[in-house]
């Protein structure tokens, strides 16, 4: 707080006003020259400039040699949005010798020439709020960025690709990493596939090899059928509270070598198989797939006799013997784990179908996801890599539709980016395994992509047909004797303009691809933003993708939008290099916009003590009145906003602050 | 409606939330009416009536406070606390001779940049509707802002 007295022992107050011209990104709407000759008439300026880039080296010179020149002790900016060069002023500041809690930043180009028509309108709104600027700073003072140390440890949440490659990087440089799933297996969605476009690796073979070494590394610690329930902290010191759920196989005993699975009482494998979507089987003690890591096995106490009845002769647990690997009575439990930096890489869920019921999913058995269909074609799938018909037949002619879901006012409007191309993909596995005749559905093929065009171009060599248009209907109304026992895809052809009934075998349909159902929760756990649709927001969709506006949380693969895997991959690599930037550091500066109590103002009420979330107040019973705790606090400011004597107040947004800057942005004429 | 009038707005917006959406506004280059003025806040839990009742004496004719989706706020529940506020002051207005619906308090999430443009739009012509405010609010300055006004006045 700075009563008038105290205020005029600071001295004299010299102010610099520096008004960047964005190149036309402000200086063509807003009249700069005159904004920064208006600047100049304003109490304690001593120096007003206009340039061209203020943010580029020849600007900043410019505003540090004025600092020391005009021996200014306050600095205003008016450019852009402070979430986008505050920071570098700030340097400036400091740089010059001047703290740079004493530099204001000024937003006139997103909160004014970038949203205002009118040039005059924008010119007297942009002098407002430099007017307003000029008056908050007088209250500045000078202040120094908190300090907290960074643990070194991170957490990924999700064992997608994307995980496992972040969690790789880090843990090679040294950093201790625990990966967070909540399946039983790491892999995620690429552990599904059975190649992968537009360069058909089979995607077993390049990730498994990743997943071992996952399981294999000294600094990763796997944390299958494990979701993140609770997460407190801040940036380099977050608690993470992790809820293990019981498998039911004890991990450190189990020795992968599932002669449990094989001594199971059913003999045969019956229960739908959730990571075939229910094409293929499992027993009640399984492993979801082959290659899942870790290789232990899974006990679902759905379908278990034992825990439906309490009767089974539990050959699984004779057969395990003195391994000891199988443990009944096991229970859900929960691990905290402190880390600095968290990488959230949930990925997406898929489109449902069965919201589109004209296409006969879930109606007509021979029609198939996307998924499903990767799941046919791969080798550890339920048919061995067959593609084939419900009753066992090869299917002579098979339509893809693509779009499903995406692109769809009804449904999601954006392009999930990884339809077109996996859906040639399928025709080509289509085309290789079976040589059946293969009808592309498309609205637009959007092969965007390092090979991806050419592999478009290769797919119409090997005989794939491409129709244009957007699927009707998916029917087995047959018209004709050709469409006897087939299903027809009833589609205008808009090159042809005309509609065509299409008979075929077997239908795949492209789903797009969605947030995690869930996805909502999560981002309230990290404490992190939605974008539209449901995607997690990045901090800056150019220049920080994969950070997120928490400070040490950041974001990686498809959970932040629909992206195939070289993106997801790259990605993943950047959100390590993040947390890896972070954890080396060692410290981090915080803007110090922490809440502070006036002991002499304070009367004791206590009515902060149980506003503040964070428990940073406290109440001195002996001095009567109420403490705060500088390094529990966020900075969030509830305390100076209830405060009925004004002894509560926050740096940086202190009454005196945020009157004189209201008082500023209301004194224009309008 | 006064087609002359030119209302004046305060915004006092949230740093997570409503202030990302007006920048978002900005990079999507969303138009609206110039009416507004911006002061940003870490949390519009921070926001107090004083406040808003300052920037009516200082010549506002309408206070926008925009703060997080409930349940979404970066500081847990800053945004209830400036319900509960804006609730109480809301009911109080009347009593200054100052409209109620000069007061709007809305949630904006950081992705809502259209969310922002309407809001800016609507409360400008609801002001247009209602006028100039005209009366005189009283003194009701804590005690560090009489500080704040004797030195800006002198």
């Amino acid at each position: 707080m700075l009563l008038r007295d105290e205020f005029s022992k600071n001295g004299d107050i010299r102010i610099g006003v520096y008004v960047c011209d964005c190149g036309t990104n402000i200086a063509g709407k807003v009249r700069v020259p005159e904004v920064v000759e208006y600047a100049g008439t304003l109490p304690h300026v001593v120096v007003a400039k206009e340039y061209k880039y203020m943010c580029s080296d020849p600007g900043q010179d410019m505003i540090r040699r004025e600092i020391k020149e005009q021996k200014l002790n306050r600095l205003l900016v008016a450019a852009c949005s402070p979430h986008v060069h505050e920071e570098t002023f700030r340097n400036v500041a400091a740089q010059a010798g001047l703290n740079p809690f004493l530099f204001q930043m000024v937003n006139i180009r997103e909160l004014v020439s970038w949203v205002t028509k009118d040039p005059d309108k924008a010119t007297a709104k942009a002098k407002d709020m430099i007017r307003a600027a000029a008056n908050r700073v007088l209250f500045h003072e000078e202040l120094e960025p908190l300090k907290y140390h960074i643990k070194r440890n991170v957490v990924i949440v999700g064992g997608g690709i994307a995980g496992i490659h972040a969690a790789l990087l880090l843990a090679d440089s040294g950093e201790h990493v625990y990966l967070v799933e909540r399946e039983s297996s790491i892999g995620g969605h690429m552990a599904m596939f059975d190649k992968t476009f537009p360069t058909l690796d089979c995607a077993a073979c390049i990730l498994t090899p990743k997943m071992t070494m996952v399981k294999s590394h000294p600094n990763i610690t796997i944390m299958s059928y494990s979701e993140v329930v609770e997460v407190n902290g801040f940036v380099g010191d977050f608690k993470v509270k992790v809820r293990k759920k019981p498998r039911y196989v004890d991990e450190e005993n189990c020795v992968g070598c599932f002669e449990c699975i094989d001594a199971c009482v059913f003999k045969d494998a019956r229960y739908p198989n959730e990571f075939d979507f229910g094409l293929g089987k499992r027993k009640p003690i399984y492993m979801p797939f082959p290659q899942a890591v870790p290789p232990v096995p899974v006990i679902d106490a759905d379908t278990c006799i034992e825990f439906k009845t309490g009767k089974c002769p539990k050959e699984c647990l004779k057969a395990c013997g003195e391994r000891a690997g199988i443990d009944f009575a096991q229970k859900e439990e929960i691990v905290e784990l402190e880390v600095g930096s968290i990488i959230v890489a949930t990925g997406f869920d898929s489109f449902d179908p069965k919201k589109m019921p004209q296409y006969g999913y879930g109606i007509y058995s021979n029609v198939y996801t996307s998924l499903e269909a990767e799941r046919l074609f791969n080798a550890s799938g339920p048919t061995a890599g067959e593609l084939v018909l419900r009753d066992g037949s090869k299917p002579k002619s098979v339509g893809i539709i693509h779009c499903v879901g995406s692109r769809d006012e009804n449904h999601n409007r954006w392009c999930s980016r990884v339809c077109c191309m996996y859906s040639m993909k399928l025709a080509h596995l289509v085309k290789e395994r079976t040589n059946a005749d293969v009808f592309n559905f498309y609205i637009d093929i959007r092969a965007a992509g390092k090979g991806y065009e050419e592999f478009y171009n290769r797919t119409m060599e090997e005989g794939v047909q491409y129709i244009r248009g957007k699927v009707a209907e998916v029917t087995d109304n047959a018209q004709t004797k050709d469409e006897e026992g087939k299903l027809v895809i009833r589609v205008e052809d808009t090159l042809l303009g005309m509609i065509r009934r299409i008979p075929v075998d077997m239908v795949i349909l492209s789903v797009g691809l969605e947030p995690q159902h869930d996805a909502l929760e999560v981002t309230k756990m990290f404490n992190i933003s939605c974008s539209g649709g449901g995607w997690f927001m990045e901090r800056h969709p150019k220049l920080a993708p994969v950070s997120t506006m928490s400070g040490g949380v950041f974001l990686a693969g498809a959970c932040q939008a629909p992206k195939d895997i070289p993106d997801t991959v790259a990605q993943a690599g950047a959100a390590a290099s993040e947390a890896l930037a972070l954890s080396h550091k060692g410290v981090i500066e915080v803007e110090p916009n922490t809440a502070f109590i006036d002991e002499t103002l304070c009367s004791g009420c206590q009515v902060c003590v149980g506003l503040c979330p964070y428990s940073a107040i406290s109440y001195d019973q002996e001095k009567k009145i109420s403490i705060l705790n500088q390094a529990l606090c966020q900075g969030c400011g509830v305390c100076a906003g209830a405060c009925p004597s004004g002894a509560a107040q926050q740096h940086l947004f202190n009454d005196s602050q945020l009157m004189a800057e209201i008082e500023g942005a209301l004194a224009g004429v309008l | 409606m006064n087609k002359e009038f030119e209302p004046k707005i305060l915004g006092i917006l949230c740093n997570w939330c409503s202030y990302m959406a007006s920048d978002l506004a900005g990079t999507s280059r969303s138009q609206y009416p110039p009416n507004i003025r911006v002061v940003r806040v870490m949390c519009s839990g921070r926001i107090e009536p004083q406040l808003i009742l300052w920037a009516f004496q200082q010549g506002a004719d309408g206070v926008l406070v925009g703060g997080c989706n409930p349940g979404d706020c970066h500081y847990q529940e800053g945004n209830y606390k400036a319900l509960r506020r804006v609730t109480l002051l809301k009911t109080m207005l009347p009593q200054f001779g100052i409209e109620p619906e000069r007061l709007r308090l809305e949630w904006i999430c950081a992705s809502c940049a259209e969310e922002m443009r309407k809001t800016v739009e609507e409360f400008t012509n609801t002001l247009c509707r209602l006028g100039p405010l005209k009366v005189q609010i009283p003194q009701i300055i804590p005690v560090t802002g009489k500080a704040v006004v004797e030195y800006v006045q002198t």
